[in-house]
């Protein structure tokens, strides 16, 4: 490395990081693994879920957005911060409808791996069953927006890696929704079913159609390795969509 | 309203191999709060059968399809060992109506629907030192907690008048006092009475039930692997 390197903790272990890279990045590449959902290789960060919560100096930051700085500490592994992070999916789960037991994305999905691996068993905040319309207008693909954690992946892949605006957000706080860039649904835009957009979503809200339940149990992305194993054994970050 | 009784506190989760003195803590206020003098459970061995009483488990099915029931048949042999370790009381499995003891676990499956489930979990809560919350149904209402997101009106709407394949000329919405009433929607069990353990699943392993209740039972902290707690 140059002598531009930064060094700084994570945890007390000295992490070394390049110029612009984020501490989520730095990371990684150290073998530490920092739980996220909004992000994913190959898209700009963008820092909407918080799962990926450190404290930077004793601050809370987003570590998916937040540069490496020499010097700094962060904590990341601490019960506390589980804590928080069990917070924030548990709200997910509760402000969406998550019914695992019929989801197509079951066991391959980074929400539900997400809980697993944070040891919830079910959310401490009561549900708040909010109606979403589903939109199957597309031959080949839905949005089930029950499911929807605003993530912002697929519209950040359409932009970013398919060159498209399929899809965007439209309105505020409980009533914010992904929406495709046409009223007459998803079918009237440019999307193709083998978008990055399609395969960039984390759970089972933008799906391709009659593809679902191919897997057996017991051979799914999650049923025996918890989320994050693959950084945590030092192979290079995976894509969470393969 | 069993959404008006519903205990203030969170759920007290079964910890994943997380943080175990959570849970034993979880596991002794539960007790205390519940049942303050019942005896610490220990497993008795076949030979101290005769004399000392087995401890006892009651199960229930409300809104659920039974699926949890059969889940717990799928232990096979291990079913012989669970017989000599705890005697049913009141559960469907013996078709024991109503309580004849005070039991050391309760299992609940399903989530509440009706009035008769609501007094269902009372009657669990008030004769079980231990109640669990067993798979999805009773833990969060599961597959009956669709129709949450509807209102309860066009539900039965739906179902008696609307649906593709009703059949109902003159209009008649079932109303007879036999049938349990029904409420304005399906609430997991912990928003009814107090739960001291909650297990997913639709429905949980037999892996899973069979090392809950045995941890239960030698009073060990539920501590289960990753593979046996999910969410399907
Ligand atoms: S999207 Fe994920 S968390 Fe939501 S119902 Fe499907 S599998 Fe469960
Ligand atoms: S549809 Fe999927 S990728 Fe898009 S914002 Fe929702 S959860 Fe994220
Ligand atoms: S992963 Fe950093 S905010 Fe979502």
């Amino acid at each position: 490395m140059s002598d531009k390197t930064i060094t700084f903790t994570i945890d007390e272990v000295e992490v070394k990081a390049r110029p612009g890279q984020t501490i989520m990045e730095a990371a990684d590449e150290a073998a530490i693994y920092i739980p996220r959902l909004c992000s994913l290789k190959g898209l700009s960060p963008f820092g909407a879920c918080r799962v990926c919560t450190v404290l930077v100096n004793g601050r809370p930051q987003s570590s998916c957005t937040q540069p490496a700085a020499p010097g700094i500490v962060v904590e990341n592994a601490s019960e506390r911060l589980h804590d928080i992070r069990q917070d924030i999916v548990e709200m997910l789960f509760v402000e969406g409808n998550h019914f695992c037991m019929f989801c197509e994305k079951s066991g391959n999905c980074e929400l539900q791996a997400m809980g697993y691996r944070l040891g919830m068993m079910e959310p401490k905040y009561p549900r708040l069953w909010p109606r979403r319309e589903l939109d199957a207008s597309h031959p080949d693909i839905f949005i089930d927006r029950d499911r929807c954690i605003l993530c912002a992946r697929c519209i950040r892949a359409s932009r970013e890696q398919d060159g498209k605006h399929i899809l965007g957000f439209l309105g505020r706080g409980p009533h914010k929704r992904v929406t495709p860039d046409s009223s007459d649904g998803l079918v009237q835009t440019d999307a193709a079913v083998a978008d990055a957009a399609v395969a960039a979503c984390p759970v089972g809200s933008l799906m391709r159609k009659r593809v679902g339940f191919g897997i057996p149990i017991g051979q799914r992305k999650y049923d025996h390795r918890p989320i994050g194993s693959d950084i945590e054994s030092g192979a290079e970050v995976p894509d969470e969509r393969k | 309203m069993p959404g008006e009784k519903a205990n203030p506190k969170a759920p007290a989760n079964v910890t994943a191999g997380k943080k175990p003195a959570k849970a034993a803590g979880v596991q002794k206020k539960a007790a205390s709060a519940a049942a303050p003098k019942t005896q610490p459970l220990e497993m008795v061995q076949p030979a101290a059968a005769a004399a000392k009483p087995k401890p006892k488990i009651a199960t229930v099915s409300m809104a659920g399809c039974f699926g949890c029931h059969m889940s717990l048949l799928d232990i096979d042999e291990r079913i012989l060992k669970l017989v000599e370790l705890v005697e049913f009381n009141k559960s469907p499995i013996d078709d024991i109506k109503v309580f004849t003891s005070r039991c050391a676990i309760g299992l609940l499956e399903g989530g509440c629907c009706t009035d008769e489930n609501v007094h269902n979990l009372q009657e669990f809560r008030k004769h079980c030192d231990i109640l669990v919350s067993v798979g999805d149904c009773a833990t969060m209402g599961g597959v009956p907690a669709m129709r949450n997101m509807i209102t309860l009106k066009e539900c039965l709407d739906e179902a008696y008048q609307n649906g593709p394949t009703v059949y109902n000329p003159k209009n008649l919405m079932p109303n007879d006092p036999e049938i349990p009433l029904i409420l304005d929607r399906v609430y997991p069990c912990h928003e009814v009475v107090k739960i001291d353990y909650l297990l997913p699943g639709c429905p949980p392993s037999a892996d899973t039930l069979y090392a809950a209740i045995t941890a239960l039972l030698f009073g060990e902290p539920l501590k289960l692997p990753y593979e046996l707690i999910k969410y399907d």
